[in-house]
């Protein structure tokens, strides 16, 4: 599969939140107004406005503590479930190029709700309008030659961006290493998705939404068959 | 670990390495003062040493001195047996430092103590190293001179420093903190660490003599013996032709401080709340948030007459007459505001805490009204001189003053650059080399004390030469020995030496210790068993003479030890010249939770300065603030906030001041994560939002259970706009390091209480 790739290695991430600060300079998004709800982790979620979030979770394993920082974005799936639901390229698409999945200002005219309880990693955003919003990969820059904006800032090397199958070969060297101290490492989705994380302990302690569920990705195979499976979207969504 | 008991820790980890023989004894008896003999006068008992004045809070240092032999050169030891040998007397200091009470001090399992000595003890090995970053924060304590020792000590027992991946290095909190500080930022230093002349220096003869140390040992190189040569280069700096041998080159128009007097930040302000201050430039700063004891430090600033802030932004401190609990119209303050444009839109250097001074050239131009603080210096300093030609007190420094850093009326960094490195400033011969007036000098190896050469920085005489801005270099090629030095980027001072004190990355015999990443290696010719030529391969080597032995093992003669800025050329185990005592010592902060010391009788830093206005309340072992506090930094705000605070983007991260505490603390409260508090100490208190964390745990120490909490000091009344996020800095006391005066804000004595 070509394309472009992300490879984020959470082990090697301090959580200074560069990534967040270049995705809302690159995108000119605003600040959100914000309080300290007794966490590092600002704003709470993402949103319409925040396209990147470094999540943080304390917990202790094996009697020590750790502090988890995940730096959550789209993964930019290769079979994006949030494409086939809105089955409307005039709102989401793929660049054939990159790979990228990109929303537009039409996704305020498809099924909003539909969308964002497809993607497993709980990504998409709404607007008021209905129009939706995310992770674009930076399109414009990496068409032009550049690094995503988080990418270009990170400064120990956690975020890394290139063609898809050298991520792949950096994410499994790196994987090998982190091994070594973190037996529990692992890489998550990497057939699934563009965005691949390397985390050191069960994915489940850095962010519900960190990996898709088991059933997620065959789901979406089978939203070709979409009109058998809105009701029951729907009714999932309903409970 | 507890704030404040860092000796305690590293003093355990000294018994642990002296205990199972981890040091590196060729390193230490060769290279370090372990081998010394102590006078007599030496002791130490209940936490003081020899030579306490206790009216004066004051040592007698003279009762630390080096037995001497005829030659007037320290007796020695090497085989480090003889009892009153620094290693004997090092070892019998610290095996007080066992881990059971170390464990009860700092408040770390003794278990997790052993860990932590074993893997770093480990570098001790030959050819392994271990480094230690540390941050501001190990500074600002009432033994943080001492903390940095007890490191360092550390590092020459195990052999660790001058190699590649050794050393004891400072992450400064700015940029360019180690250039302001080699360009004389403080109070008691001159460029190029030469000392602030004492009332008792009353000639430059005095002054020369005073503080050029002599060592009568063939083998120091005592380099600091051409301190002549670096201060007279400095007042030809300084007053260029008005400066002559006859006038002794214009040292009598430099201020002269008191003898025994200290003007460091803490002492200014304690004198400007006692209205002995009546004017003040706040030039990049902002203590109404960044100092001590910050309700001092606002309230001292309203006695004075006037005030000048030179900044990018108004902030607390100018603003300091409209601030919480001020009422402008019973202040008299004037305040001016030199709005100064920021570092991206200047050109000129920063000098990184490894000593590379990097060239950055101008980015955007200046905002507004906005200039360099270049232009606003060299304006001033013209203004200044117009109004003393007219009339004066005593207007001979600003009159003679060289100031010629001006190309068509704008500040030029070029001209200051090439000032620091120094001219010829007449045609001179030297070490059989010619040299042109008004050329730069190539090295601070050709400097002079006859007034010949200009330098208005010794350190930094080569960076900018005749062959160009060495700063500006940007090769990326690496040294022979390929461990990342690229010599060709930037530079480096001193003469673009990369490891500062290389010459102890070799054993005495010049070969490196690590023979995969070593550091330099002699390869001179060997004939008989002896070097019969020099040569030095890698880094620029700390001087270029001989090893200490050749090859056979015989010593030589022509050889230095490795430490050449000491006097006597060793790293100093024994450290004779600080004020609190040639050893470390624990000492609990100014304010502790506990009533004794573990350690010793001797509570505190015996010669920590106390000050004692109304402003200074202190509160030991208080019930009424039984929780220890300490400051520090977020990585989303820089300093004081005030280029990151305005900008929305950062404050959506951290919007507000935090509190950090334990499950433990909150429960005990009945604090919930998120709540707002109240944190006050003695001295002040502010609103946090608490931070309900894991990452802090009760501390188990003396048998009792002591909490602690740690805030960040980014924060001000000025922004965010609600006014109600405050510095940290309301908490911290006003006392410090006896030897810098840096303020112990990294432990105190705080309590928390529900809103």
């Amino acid at each position: 599969m070509p394309g472009k790739s992300f490879f984020i290695d959470t082990s090697l991430c301090t959580a200074c939140k560069g990534c967040q600060v270049a995705c809302k300079q690159w995108h000119d998004l605003p600040a959100e107004k914000t309080v300290n709800r007794g966490t590092y982790q600002n704003p709470a979620d993402l949103s319409f406005v925040t396209y990147k979030l470094v999540r943080f979770n304390e917990t202790v394993v094996d009697g020590k503590l750790k502090w988890l920082f995940f730096s959550d974005q789209c993964r930019h799936c290769l079979e994006p479930p949030c494409e086939m639901t809105a089955d409307d390229p005039g709102a989401i698409f793929r660049d054939p190029v990159t790979g990228a999945v990109l929303f537009t200002a039409n996704s305020k005219d498809i099924d909003t709700q539909e969308v964002i309880d497809a993607c497993p990693y709980n990504i998409p955003r709404a607007a008021r309008d209905g129009t939706l919003a995310k992770c674009d990969m930076c399109n414009d820059r990496v068409r032009n030659g550049l690094l995503p904006a988080c990418v270009k800032t990170c400064p120990t090397g956690a975020m890394n961006f290139g063609d898809r199958e050298e991520m792949l070969v950096m994410a499994r060297r790196r994987l090998d290493t982190v091994k070594k101290i973190h037996p529990k490492a692992k890489l998550l989705d990497p057939d699934d998705v563009r965005v691949i994380y390397l985390v050191t302990e069960d994915p489940m302690l850095y962010h519900s939404f960190a990996v898709a569920s088991n059933s997620a990705f065959d789901v979406s195979r089978k939203v070709a068959l979409k009109t058998l499976l809105r009701p029951l979207t729907r009714l999932t969504a309903g409970l | 670990m507890r704030s404040g008991t860092d000796i305690a820790f590293l003093g355990g980890m000294i018994k642990y390495i002296l205990d199972n023989k981890l040091y590196n004894k060729e390193y230490v008896a060769n290279y370090t003062n372990a081998g010394f003999i102590v006078g007599e006068d030496f002791k130490f008992k209940d936490g003081l040493f020899s030579g306490y004045d206790a009216k004066n809070r004051k040592y007698d240092k003279s009762k630390w001195a080096f037995d001497m032999d005829a030659n007037g050169v320290p007796k020695m030891d090497i085989s480090l047996n003889n009892s009153r040998c620094v290693f004997q007397l090092l070892e019998n200091h610290f095996s007080r430092y066992n881990t059971m009470l170390v464990s009860s001090i700092t408040g770390t399992p003794e278990v997790d103590l052993l860990e932590v000595y074993k893997t770093y003890a480990a570098t001790g090995a030959r050819g392994k190293a271990g480094t230690i970053m540390y941050a501001m924060g190990w500074t600002q304590h009432t033994v943080g001179v001492q903390n940095i020792r007890t490191m360092a000590m550390i590092q020459l027992l195990l052999g660790n420093m001058g190699v590649a991946g050794g050393g004891v290095n400072a992450l400064r909190g700015e940029s360019n903190v180690q250039g302001s500080t080699d360009h004389c930022l403080l109070w008691h230093i001159w460029p190029g660490y030469l000392k602030t002349p004492r009332a008792s220096n009353v000639s430059l003869d005095a002054y020369n003599k005073k503080w050029t140390p002599k060592s009568n040992d063939p083998l120091s190189a005592n380099w600091w013996r051409n301190y002549p040569k670096y201060s007279v280069s400095l007042l030809k700096s300084f007053f260029g032709e008005k400066a002559a041998k006859a006038n002794d080159f214009g040292y009598d128009w430099l201020p002269k401080v008191d003898d025994g007097t200290d003007y460091s930040w803490l002492t200014i302000f304690d004198k400007m709340y006692k209205d002995a201050v009546k004017g003040f430039f706040a030039w990049g700063q902002n203590p109404a948030c960044s100092g001590a004891n910050s309700n001092k430090t606002r309230k001292a600033m309203a006695k004075l007459d006037w005030m000048v802030n030179v900044n990018l932004f108004d902030n607390e401190t100018g603003s300091f007459w409209k601030g919480p609990g001020m009422n402008p119209s019973t202040i008299k303050t004037e305040v001016f505001m030199l709005p100064a444009c920021v570092s991206v839109e200047k050109e000129g250097s920063i000098t990184n805490s490894g000593r590379w001074m990097q060239w950055r050239y101008q980015g955007p131009k200046p905002l507004g009204n906005s200039v360099s603080d270049g232009d606003i210096i060299m304006e001033l300093g013209n203004k200044i001189k117009e109004v003393y030609k007219e009339s004066g007190v005593f207007p001979e420094p600003i009159l003679n003053l060289k100031w010629d850093y001006m190309t068509d009326g704008l500040y030029d960094p070029h001209k200051a650059a090439k000032e620091i490195n120094g001219y010829f400033l007449k045609d001179v011969t030297v070490k059989d080399k010619s040299f042109k007036k008004g050329t730069l000098v190539p090295s601070f190896a050709y400097l002079q004390d006859d007034g010949s050469t200009s330098s208005a920085n010794w350190l930094y005489c080569n960076s900018y030469t005749e062959n160009g801005n060495m700063a500006a270099r940007r090769s990326k090629k690496d040294a022979p020995n390929n461990i990342g030095l690229y010599p060709e980027f930037a530079w480096c001072w001193p003469v673009n030496r990369r490891i500062i004190y290389n010459r102890a990355s070799v054993d005495p015999k010049g070969q490196p210790w690590d023979k995969k990443d070593w550091v330099i290696r002699f390869a001179g010719d060997v004939k008989d068993g002896k070097y019969v030529s020099k040569k030095w391969i890698g880094d620029v080597p700390d001087g270029g003479w001989y090893p200490l032995e050749n090859p056979d093992g015989t010593k030589r003669k022509d050889a230095k030890y490795p430490f050449i800025m000491r006097k006597h050329g060793q790293g100093q185990l024994f450290g004779p010249g600080r004020a609190d005592g040639p050893f470390p010592e624990h000492y609990e902060p100014l304010e502790s939770p506990l009533e004794n010391n573990l350690m010793s009788k001797q509570q505190m830093n015996p010669v920590a300065p106390v000050y004692t206005t109304d402003t200074d309340s202190v509160a030991s072992n208080s019930p009424e603030f039984p929780v220890v506090g300490t400051t520090y930094r977020v990585s989303e705000h820089w300093q004081t906030g005030l280029m990151t605070r305005p900008q929305p983007w950062l404050l959506e991260l951290q919007p507000q001041v935090f509190v950090e505490m334990s499950e433990e603390l909150a429960k005990e409260k009945s604090i919930k994560n998120g709540e707002r508090v109240k944190v006050a100490s003695a001295r002040g208190s502010l609103e946090c939002t608490a931070i309900v964390t894991k990452r802090f745990k009760p501390f188990k120490i003396a048998g009792k259970i002591v909490h602690e909490v740690g805030i960040p000091w980014h924060f001000g009344w000025r922004w965010p706009e609600s006014g109600a996020e405050e510095s940290a800095n309301l908490l911290t006391p006003s006392t410090g390091d006896p030897n810098t005066r840096i303020p112990e804000s990294k432990a105190f004595m705080v309590n928390i209480t529900k809103l």
